[in-house]
């Protein structure tokens, strides 16, 4: 594989392959490489109902299609590789994949997205698929008649927590504060719902058991007394963080580790830009991580365009 | 049938001549869901860096992956995929939940070596 590109996309997930096949499309060289799987957080959803145009897909339907498109207009991707280390505020942009691959651009487009936030509590961990789980279409047949928590309060966990009775016998939501971010009619569907029971302001703290999980402490956030409670299994959806740790000391972030952009997606770096899930932003959907990408690579293939209009004329002269 | 690049394990008996007749095996039993898509894609690019180890895939809902889901390693298993690890035809490791890479290549050098 060549290692120039006119643009490095970092994250092959709904705003990276977007980017890839406008870039690809209008014959820009662009190189997708990506950490994990192709898709990003698209793949980790089972049903897409309200991607415009499309009836209902699954997510790693489109995550492939997108892929597909992308790779038949050209564009290089590499998946599953370790960004180990890079250079951004050169006029050429540089990436090191896997200590020994480097690559080299004009540009780069930041699409690393997010990845589900974890509850942080003690045990977590080690009790992930023995009854601490992320899924509830996965995992929610293994509850049958079993008592259950879901933790969170906005619409995954409320949305969730009435999927998961078709399966438990009790759903208990946890959630840490004294209101529900969730849309009012998932809120409604919870509370109508013989099954679901609420402990509001409180977080779990930690996860026991032996060979499986056993019982949570919760702690009360008001005046943190701390109870145990008996459980089978505990649902976690507690939304997301951008995955930008990696870039902190170079991109500007915000608080919540966003990363801080313009209209056009351009960050506080020349030549780098960022979309998708990863910027500061109020609404995270597959459109509105495809509309990111868009803009990203309009933007940065305007970049490099007039980099390359500049040499031209440089060397006219 | 999985939509995945790897072998695919049809029936319990191909399950048997696979785990016997190499030494090394990895086995990724679930479904075409959010947990295991990414598992079978690690398994996928792990493919051509492990030569040594057989990779391949089970669907959880057909009734002959009960090899896999009634081993006595799986009985506290709450979330797919189930991935098991034979050395010369033995469950050396099993695996719940989504695993990353750096999970499946600890395991793949500790129980497969």
């Amino acid at each position: 594989m060549q290692n120039h590109f006119d643009i490095i996309i970092i994250g092959a997930g709904a705003a990276g392959l977007t980017a890839g096949i406008y870039l690809s499309r209008a014959k820009v060289s662009t190189l997708i490489m990506n950490e994990g799987t192709v898709g990003g957080q698209m793949v980790l959803t089972h049903q897409i109902a309200n991607y415009p145009g499309i009836e209902s897909i699954s997510g790693y339907e489109l995550a492939s299609n997108m892929k597909m498109q992308a790779q038949m207009f050209g564009c290089s991707i590499r998946a599953n590789v370790k960004i180990t280390s890079f250079d951004l505020e050169g006029e050429t942009k540089k990436v090191i994949v896997n200590n020994k691959d480097e690559y080299f651009a004009h540009a780069v487009i930041i699409a690393t997205g997010g990845r589900p936030r974890s509850a942080g509590a003690i045990g977590e961990d080690e009790f992930k698929g023995k009854g601490v789980s992320y899924c509830a279409t996965c995992d929610g047949d293994f509850f049958q008649d079993k008592e259950i928590v879901v933790l969170g309060g906005g619409n995954s966990a409320l949305e969730e927590a009435v999927s998961l009775t078709k399966y438990a016998s009790k759903v208990t939501i946890v959630h840490q504060f004294d209101n529900f971010q969730a849309f009012e009619h998932y809120v409604s569907d919870a509370k109508n719902n013989p099954k679901i029971k609420f402990i509001m302001e409180s977080k779990i703290i930690e996860f026991l058991g032996d060979e499986k999980l056993r019982k949570i402490k919760i702690q009360n956030q008001k005046d943190f007394s701390i109870f145990e409670m008996n459980i089978d299994g505990v649902f976690i959806f507690i939304g997301y963080v951008p995955n930008s740790e990696i870039f902190q000391n170079i991109i500007e972030l915000n608080e919540n580790k966003e990363i801080i952009v313009d209209k056009n997606m351009n960050t506080n770096l020349p030549g780098v830009f960022a979309a998708g899930d990863n910027i500061a932003k109020r609404y995270r959907q597959v459109t509105t991580a495809v509309a990111d990408g868009t803009i990203a690579a309009l933007s940065a293939a305007e970049f490099v365009n007039n980099i390359k209009k500049n040499v031209q004329f440089e060397n006219t002269i | 049938m999985l939509r995945t690049n790897l072998t695919h394990i049809l029936s319990e008996k191909e399950h048997s001549e696979l785990i016997n007749s190499n030494e090394n095996v990895m086995v990724c039993c679930g479904r075409m869901g959010p947990m295991c898509i990414p598992v079978y894609a690690e398994m996928e690019e792990l493919e051509k860096e492990y030569t040594n180890v057989k990779f391949a895939d089970m669907e959880f809902d057909q009734p002959d992956s009960k090899v896999i889901r009634d081993l006595p390693e799986c009985r506290n298993f709450y979330g797919i995929p189930f991935v098991i690890y034979y050395k010369n035809g033995k469950v050396a490791k099993a695996t719940s939940s989504i695993q990353s890479k750096e999970q499946i290549t600890n395991n793949l050098d500790t129980y497969l070596k």
